[in-house]
C-alpha cells in the first residue's frame, strides 16, 4: 500500500495550486493521468479576471456584481464575495511565481474586456494564458520536488470512504496496469469537467468526469449537473476553443447574411455579453435558417483588427485557424458554432473546498475538491469568462489550507487493502473477460450524438426524455461490449472504456437534472419553460445515487447583497 | 482518399521486436493526423497505443514521427502529410518506445529539471507584481509558448550522439528565464549553460527550429543564450573562445584561419587540450590536408570589415 498525507487527484492549476499550498511541512503525492502540463487548464486562452484595476478603475463589489448577473442568479453570494476579494492577490502571486503576463506600456499586467464584465478585468498573456500559469505553477512544482512526489499517467478508480470519513483512494498506473491503494488523511479532487460527453466539445480527451463519478458513486451527490456552458466560438465540427478574447479585441459575430445579429439579442454589450446569451443567439440565428451556407455555421470576423494586432494579441487563433481549416483569420472569417465547454456543476463544497454532501452543509471528513470538477457554486448558472482561471486557483489554494489543517490534526485511518483492490481488479477483469458483441465506439458516438442533439443548447422536455432513454439502452449495450487489447502494458484502450462508463452515467445525471428543471436560467435554456422561475427553482440541484437510480434534492441559494433581477444586457 | 498509414507496432508483453503494420483509411478533407489515429484505434485495432489529450496543439501530448519527422499529430491534417499514398508513423526519436508510437519521457524531464526552470527573482516580491516592460516581455514571449512536445529532443542531431546534451527543449526553456528581467540568477545560469552539454555543444543544424510546432524555436533562443553569456563575460569554455575566434577570424581576414582557430578554441595555455589537438593535426599534414601555414585575407576583406562595423553599431 501507498502512504501520503494528502494526495491530490488532477494536476491543473487547481491541482498543482493546492500542491504548493500542502507541500510545507506534509508528505504530498499529486496524480494525474497525463503528464501534469498536459492538464486541460493549459487549454484556457483568453485570461485570469481580477480587479487590479490596471488600465480602468475597478472593484471587487463590480466584480461580484457582474458574476452574480452573469450566473443569473444561482451563485452563492458569501462564496463570490471571497472569490472576487482573492483575485487581485492570487494574480500577484502568480506573478511573483514566474507567470509571464502581457503588460501595459508601464510594465503593470495588462487587462482586457470579456463577456459579461462591465470593466477590462481580464490579465492575460496574449491568447494562452491557461498555458502560462500551468507552466508557472509546474515550475513551482519541480522546485519543490524534494516534498512533492509526481504520479503522473496514474489513473484513479474510486474513493475510500469509511461512513463519513475519507481515507485515500484507489489506482492504478497505466504505464504497468499495477493497481494500487493509496492511503491518505486527506484527498483532494482537481479532477477537471467532464465536456466529452458531447459530441461538440472544446475538451480535452481527458475530460471524462472520473473525479465527479468517483465521488458519485461513493455516495456523495453531485450539485448543478444540468448547468454546462457552451462557448460560443468552438471551431465548426471540430469544437476546439477560438477564444473569447477574439471578440473582447474587437472581433463580430456575423450570420449567413453577413449581418452582426447580436444588437438583437445584447444591444448594450453586443458581441460581449456572457456565453449562454451569445451562444443561444448564434444558435437561434442557425435554426432560423440564417447559418453560413444553410449550415450550422456562424463567421467569427477578425478582419478589421489587422495584422498587426492579431499577431499581438492573438497569435495562437490564427495559427489553430491556418492548421486546422486552412482559413487565415486575417484575410477571412473563422467558421465556428457553439461548443460544449464547461460545467458549472460538480462535486458540492463549501467555500472552503470542504466536500459537503447535503443542504444542511454535513462534511465528508478528509475529501476536499477544486477547479471545475467542483461546484462551491461560485459560477451559479453561468459562469463568465476568465472566471474559471481564477476559481482554480482561488478555490486549489483554499482546498490545500484546508486540507493541511485537517491532515495536521488526524492520523491515517485503517483501510482495508485487499478489499478495495480486488473491487478494482474485479472491475478490470470484468471488461477483459467480456466478450460481448457491441463495439465501445458506437456507443460513445450515439451518446455524444444525443447529448449534443438533445442536451444542447437548447432543451425541451420530449428531447430529454429520449436522451435519458438513449442513454440508459447505451448503459445496457456497454455490459455487453468487447476489448481487443487484453495486455496489461500501457493499455490505453481498457482507460477509455472505464472512462465511457463514467461519461455514460454522466450523461443520465446531467439529462435528469435538465428534464426535472423546469425554467430556463443562466446554461440552462428550456424551450418549453422559457422563463426564469424564482419562485419554484431559485434552488440549486443535488443528484444521488439510490438503488431506483438518480434522485434528486434540491438546496437554497445563499444570497447576500443583490437579490434576483431581471437579467438584460 | 485511401490513405496507408504504415505504423511501427512495438510491445514487448508480446514480442521483442518492433514491425510496421499497415491501416488503410479512406480520409476525408480537413481530418488531422491525430483523427485518423483515433479512426484507426477506435474501429481497426483497439490495441493501437499512443498518446494525446487536448487536440488543439497546446498540451503537447501526441507527438509522432511521420515520414521520419517530428509533428505534432493533432496539428497537422493528414492529407497535407501524405507522400504518394502513405504516411509512416513511428514513435519520437532520442527517447524509448514503450509500446508503439508511446515513448518514455522521463529523460526528457531529468534535462528539463537540470536548468533550474524557475524563476530565481532579483529581490523579494513587492506588494503588487513586478514591472515588466512589453519589451522585456517580449524576450521571453516565444520561449513561454514551448508546450513541452519532446518534438525538438526528438530530432536533435547532437542528442542521437550526446545523451549529455541539454537538449533543445530544456535550452529554450532556460533562454525563458536567462532572459527574463525578474530573474536574479543570469550570471549563474549562462555559466551553468556554457559547461559540457549546455549551448555550445548545439551544432546549428536548425532541425530543432523546422521540427517545433509553435513559436518557441529552440536553436533561435539558444543563439540568444550565446550572445547574453558572451555579454556577461562568460568566455572561459572551449564554446566561447571558439566563437570569438572563429568572429575575429572573419573580420580580420575574410575568411577562416584554420591553424589558429582550433588553438584559441581550446585556449594557449590549455597544453592538455592542445596536446588532444595533435593527433588530428598530424593526420591532416600526413594526408596533406592542413591549411596554409601564411594566411591570407581575401581581396574584399575592407568590405568584410565594413559590415562588422555596421552591426557594431
Amino acid at each position: 500500500m501507498i502512504k501520503h498525507d494528502v494526495v491530490i487527484v488532477g494536476s491543473g492549476l487547481a491541482g498543482m495550486r493546492a500542491a504548493l499550498e500542502v507541500c510545507e511541512g506534509l508528505d504530498v503525492a499529486i496524480l494525474s493521468k497525463v503528464y501534469p502540463t498536459r492538464s486541460h487548464s493549459g487549454a484556457a486562452q483568453g485570461g485570469i479576471a481580477a480587479s487590479l484595476g490596471n488600465s480602468e478603475s475597478d472593484s471587487w463589489e463590480e466584480h461580484l456584481y457582474d458574476t452574480v448577473k452573469g450566473g443569473d442568479f444561482l451563485n452563492d453570494q458569501d462564496a463570490v464575495e471571497e472569490f472576487v476579494k482573492a483575485a487581485p492577490r492570487v494574480i500577484y502571486e502568480l506573478e511573483h511565481y514566474g507567470c509571464v503576463f502581457s503588460r501595459t506600456p508601464d510594465g503593470k499586467i495588462a487587462q482586457r474586456s470579456f463577456g459579461g464584465h462591465s470593466k477590462p478585468r481580464a490579465c492575460f498573456s496574449a491568447d494562452r494564458t491557461g498555458h502560462a500559469i500551468l507552466h508557472a505553477l509546474h515550475e513551482q512544482l519541480l522546485k519543490r520536488s524534494k516534498s512533492i512526489k509526481i504520479y503522473s499517467e496514474w489513473y484513479m478508480h474510486s474513493l475510500v470512504l469509511d461512513g463519513d470519513r475519507c481515507n485515500g483512494i484507489v489506482v492504478s498506473d497505466i504505464r504497468t496496469g499495477a493497481v494500487e491503494v493509496m492511503q491518505a488523511k486527506a484527498v483532494i479532487f482537481a479532477t477537471g469537467g467532464y465536456g466529452r460527453v458531447f459530441n461538440i466539445t472544446s475538451n480535452a480527451f481527458a475530460s471524462t468526469a472520473d473525479g465527479v463519478m468517483a465521488a458519485f458513486r461513493a455516495g456523495i451527490p453531485l450539485e448543478d449537473a444540468e448547468f454546462v456552458q457552451y462557448h460560443p466560438s468552438g471551431l465548426y465540427r471540430q469544437g476546439i476553443l477560438f477564444s473569447e478574447a477574439a471578440r473582447s479585441e474587437g472581433g463580430y459575430l456575423l450570420n449567413g447574411e453577413g449581418e452582426r445579429f447580436m444588437d438583437k439579442y445584447a444591444p448594450s454589450r453586443m458581441e460581449l455579453a456572457p456565453r449562454d446569451i451569445v451562444a443561444r443567439a448564434e444558435q437561434s440565428e442557425m435554426d432560423a435558417g440564417r447559418g453560413v451556407d444553410g449550415k450550422d455555421i456562424i463567421h467569427l470576423d477578425l478582419r478589421h483588427l489587422g495584422e498587426a494586432r492579431i499577431m499581438e494579441r492573438l497569435p495562437q487563433i490564427r495559427q489553430l485557424g491556418i492548421d486546422f481549416i486552412g482559413v487565415d483569420c486575417v484575410k477571412d472569417p473563422l467558421p465556428i458554432q457553439p461548443t460544449a465547454h464547461y460545467s458549472m456543476g460538480g462535486i458540492p463544497t463549501d467555500k472552503f473546498g470542504q466536500v459537503i454532501t447535503d443542504a444542511e452543509g454535513t462534511h465528508v471528513k478528509g475529501f476536499f475538491a477544486a477547479g471545475e470538477c467542483a461546484c462551491v457554486s461560485v459560477h451559479g448558472a453561468n459562469r463568465l469568462g476568465t472566471n474559471s482561471l481564477l476559481e482554480a486557483v482561488v478555490f486549489g489554494e483554499r482546498a490545500g489550507k484546508s486540507a493541511f489543517e485537517y491532515a495536521m490534526k488526524v492520523d491515517h485511518a485503517p483501510v482495508n487493502e485487499s478489499h478495495e483492490k480486488t473491487k478494482v481488479l474485479e472491475q478490470f477483469e470484468g471488461v477483459f473477460q467480456q466478450n460481448g458483441d457491441e463495439s465501445y465506439n458506437d456507443i460513445r458516438n450515439q451518446m455524444k450524438k444525443v447529448m449534443t442533439e438533445n442536451c444542447g443548447v437548447f432543451r425541451e422536455e420530449k428531447q430529454l426524455k429520449t436522451c435519458i432513454e438513449t442513454i440508459e439502452k447505451l448503459q445496457e449495450k456497454f455490459k455487453n461490449g468487447k476489448i481487443t487489447d487484453k495486455g496489461k502494458l500501457f493499455n490505453t484502450e481498457i482507460y477509455e472504456i472505464l472512462e465511457l462508463e463514467n461519461m455514460l452515467a454522466m450523461a443520465e445525471i446531467i439529462a435528469k437534472g435538465a428534464l426535472d428543471r423546469k425554467e430556463s436560467r443562466g446554461g440552462h435554456s428550456r424551450t418549453d419553460y422559457p422563463k426564469r422561475d424564482d419562485e419554484n427553482f431559485l434552488k440549486h440541484s443535488l443528484a444521488y445515487k439510490t438503488d431506483d437510480g438518480i434522485e434528486i434534492k434540491y438546496k437554497p441559494v445563499v444570497i447576500t447583497k443583490h437579490q434576483p433581477a431581471e437579467r438584460t444586457y | 482518399m485511401i490513405i496507408t498509414f504504415k505504423i511501427k507496432r512495438y510491445n514487448p508483453e508480446k514480442q521483442g521486436e518492433a514491425y510496421f503494420e499497415d491501416f488503410k483509411l479512406d480520409v476525408q478533407e480537413d481530418l488531422t493526423l491525430l483523427d485518423c489515429m483515433n479512426e484507426i484505434k477506435w474501429t481497426l485495432d483497439g490495441s493501437l497505443t499512443y498518446r494525446m489529450s487536448c487536440r488543439s496543439a497546446i498540451c503537447g501530448s501526441c507527438a509522432v514521427k511521420a515520414n521520419g519527422h517530428a509533428t505534432l499529430a493533432c496539428q497537422r491534417q493528414a492529407t497535407h502529410l501524405v507522400k504518394g499514398d502513405t504516411i509512416v508513423l513511428e514513435p519520437l526519436g532520442n527517447m524509448k518506445p514503450i509500446k508503439d508510437l508511446a515513448v518514455d519521457f522521463e529523460p526528457f524531464w531529468e534535462k528539463i529539471n537540470k536548468v533550474s526552470p524557475y524563476l530565481q527573482p532579483k529581490q523579494k516580491a513587492p506588494e503588487k507584481e513586478r514591472v515588466q516592460s512589453p519589451e522585456q516581455f517580449s524576450l521571453i514571449d516565444d520561449s513561454s509558448t514551448c508546450i513541452m512536445c519532446g518534438s525538438c529532443h526528438s530530432d536533435c542531431n547532437v542528442l542521437e550522439v550526446d545523451e549529455d546534451f541539454l537538449g533543445p527543449a530544456a535550452l529554450a526553456k532556460a533562454q525563458r528565464f536567462v532572459q527574463d528581467s525578474r530573474d536574479g540568477k543570469t550570471l549563474e545560469r549562462v555559466k551553468n549553460l556554457s559547461k559540457p552539454g549546455g549551448i555550445w555543444d548545439c551544432t546549428h543544424c536548425g532541425e530543432c527550429v523546422e521540427r517545433c510546432p509553435k513559436p518557441a524555436r529552440p536553436f533561435d533562443r539558444i543563439k540568444e543564450i550565446m550572445t547574453v553569456a558572451l555579454e556577461q563575460g562568460v568566455t572561459n569554455n572551449n564554446g566561447a573562445r571558439h566563437a570569438l575566434s572563429f568572429t575575429k577570424s572573419v573580420k580580420s581576414s575574410g575568411r577562416l584561419n584554420e591553424n589558429i582557430i582550433p588553438v584559441e578554441s581550446v585556449g594557449f595555455f590549455n597544453f592538455r587540450g592542445l596536446f588532444d589537438l595533435l593527433p588530428v593535426g598530424l593526420r591532416m599534414l600526413f594526408k596533406g590536408k592542413n591549411p596554409p601555414v601564411f594566411h591570407k585575407s581575401i581581396d574584399e576583406v575592407e568590405d568584410v570589415k565594413r559590415i562588422y562595423m555596421e552591426l557594431d553599431e
